[in-house]
């Protein structure tokens, strides 16, 4: 039987006492949110005992990828989870704390589309229903209002929230991938677990978009500050870590490029969506000439701006 | 046969209990007889007249409604799935959302094919969902069930233009409200009755909730629907 000198290939003292004392165990690496070790450890099994052989190291954060991906099976894989580690996984992005990393703490290796891709779609029905609804509410009292449903802006609202979702992630990763191949950093994300956090970042947005129907501006407002000040949070906590080994410039910078196009996605919604207090019937004569009848969304929103200047 | 008896007889005594004696005849016709109802679909459903073949379908589409209506766990649903009953409640649903807020501006209600798109691809998506979150139901079951409890949503849409033909106050929204909301109910609760067996038990919550988005967004529609002046 070969003696654990003959097998290192790193230095674990642990294991090697561990061996030294038992020679048939299997030593396994436990990656633990406490120890500062990287997120890419390779678990050896030091053991000659055949039945405690594992089959596969786990690569670099990386997700158990099941057949390739043309098949249902890799991508039954990414819904691998359970009711309450969704719950838990929401709770976690409404209460940050400073110690906890959203990725290493709560995603732990098992990234889930689940999560990112249902709250997207409820974050764009209820920031569409909540607009017209709180337009419908301004609007109650005049009497030359006629109410609409105004539903082609879920189709904007769509398009915009599952844009956000799915491509500022990818430049984010892209960034981190290529900041890491560079500078030789610790381990970036996978992607699946980039798009995970900003998800899951995103759900703080449904309450408020629901609560933004409270037609005071100034209520309005502190909401918009509350929910960025907790979601952006969310993403600097996760975030930092990995660039804060780069130079100082690269990682404020790209903080604040995190931090201000979540702000924009925010203030967005809320320009675009909830207009209030201007009352749609008094239109500027001089400067708006009178639409033509071939409305497109874009139309729309270039004359309401002219109304809300 | 009694030589190999005498040989093995340490082996297998008590052999020649069962052995089959030579009158008896082991010959005969094997094949298995066909069941009338073959012969029949095979020959009759080609023949019969045009009135018979739509009366079954509708037949069957009609029973699957009094499934839905009194929700219990039959597999009726689930066994002889159609999407022509979808198909039915989906354009009767989009014709009755057109003709609102006819000032001939975009800013209407949804058109015929917003809400053909989001019926049907909610429906595919949340079928999808089920499926990856390991469900045991088939794809076009999930899809028959899910089209066919949109039945009480659409008949909410008929009292609601009904409603709305009288008079368009407070009043009439209030039973507007009621009528969806009691209708959006009862979709979700039909759905998940035949739904949720499928699905394993600790992820239950998390198939159960894009199916109530899903109607919630139709009842939305549904009651914001608001008739030219």
């Amino acid at each position: 039987m070969a003696s654990p000198d003959d097998l290192r290939f790193q230095e674990f003292e642990e294991a090697t006492d561990l061996l030294a004392a038992d020679p048939g165990a299997s030593t396994l690496s436990i990656t633990n949110s406490s120890t500062t070790a990287p997120a890419g450890d390779v678990k050896l099994d030091l053991s000659d005992d055949e039945e405690n052989q594992q089959e596969s190291s786990e690569l670099l954060g990386g997700e158990k990828q099941s057949g390739g991906f043309w098949t249902f099976e890799y991508y039954q894989s990414f819904f691998n989870v359970d009711t309450m580690q969704v719950l838990d996984r929401i709770k976690a992005s409404v209460m940050p704390l400073p110690g906890r990393n959203f990725v290493k703490h709560h995603i732990r290796n098992n990234p889930d589309l689940y999560g990112p891709f249902w709250i997207c779609a409820t974050l764009v029905f209820s920031v569409a229903i909540s607009g017209n609804l709180s337009t419908f509410l301004s609007e109650m009292g005049n009497p030359r209002y006629h109410y609409r449903p105004h539903f082609h802006r879920v189709t904007v609202a769509a398009v915009a929230v599952f844009l956000y979702a799915w491509l500022v992630p990818l430049g984010v990763w892209g960034f981190m991938t290529w900041r890491q191949n560079a500078e030789r950093q610790t381990s970036a994300y996978s992607f699946l677990e980039t798009v995970c956090v900003y998800g899951y970042s995103l759900f703080i947005y449904i309450p408020t978009s629901i609560l933004w129907i409270i037609p005071f501006g100034w209520l309005q407002w502190l909401l918009i500050l509350v929910a960025m000040v907790i979601s952006g949070s969310v993403l600097v906590i996760t975030f930092w870590p990995v660039v804060r080994d780069d130079t100082k410039t690269t990682a404020f910078v790209s903080m604040a490029a995190i931090v201000l196009l979540h702000a924009l996605l925010a203030i967005g919604c809320k320009m675009y969506f909830f207009q209030t207090a201007e009352p749609i019937a008094v239109l500027p004569d001089s400067t708006v000439t009178p639409a033509p009848l071939n409305h497109t969304a874009l139309t729309r929103l270039l004359q309401n701006v002219n109304i809300l200047r | 046969m009694a030589e190999v008896e005498d040989v093995n007889k340490p082996l297998f005594a008590g052999l020649s209990d069962v052995s089959i004696a030579e009158d008896i005849p082991v010959e005969g016709d094997i094949a298995v007889p066909l069941s009338s109802r073959n012969a029949d679909d095979e020959i009759s459903t080609l023949d019969e007249p045009v009135k018979d073949t739509i009366l079954r379908d509708l037949k069957a589409v009609g029973q699957k409604f009094v499934h839905v209506l009194y929700p219990k766990k039959s597999s009726a649903l689930l066994r002889d799935w159609d999407l022509w009953g979808p198909l039915l409640l989906c354009v009767t649903l989009a014709l009755m959302l057109q003709g609102g807020s006819a000032d001939s501006k975009d800013d209407g209600g949804p058109q015929f094919a917003e809400v053909f798109v989001i019926v049907w691809f909610g429906s595919i998506i949340i079928t999808l969902n089920s499926k990856l979150l390991g469900g045991t139901i088939s794809f076009f079951q999930s899809l028959c069930v899910l089209g066919y409890c949109i039945l009480p949503l659409t008949v909410a849409m008929l009292v609601c233009r009904l409603v709305l033909l009288g008079s368009s106050g407070l009043v009439s929204f209030i039973i507007r409200l009621v009528v969806v909301s009691a209708s959006f109910g009862w979709s979700t609760f039909a759905s998940t009755a035949f739904l949720a067996d499928s699905q394993p038990p600790n992820r239950k919550a998390l198939v159960v909730y894009p199916v109530f988005l899903f109607y919630f967004v139709i009842g939305w529609m549904i009651l914001t629907f608001s008739p030219s002046q």
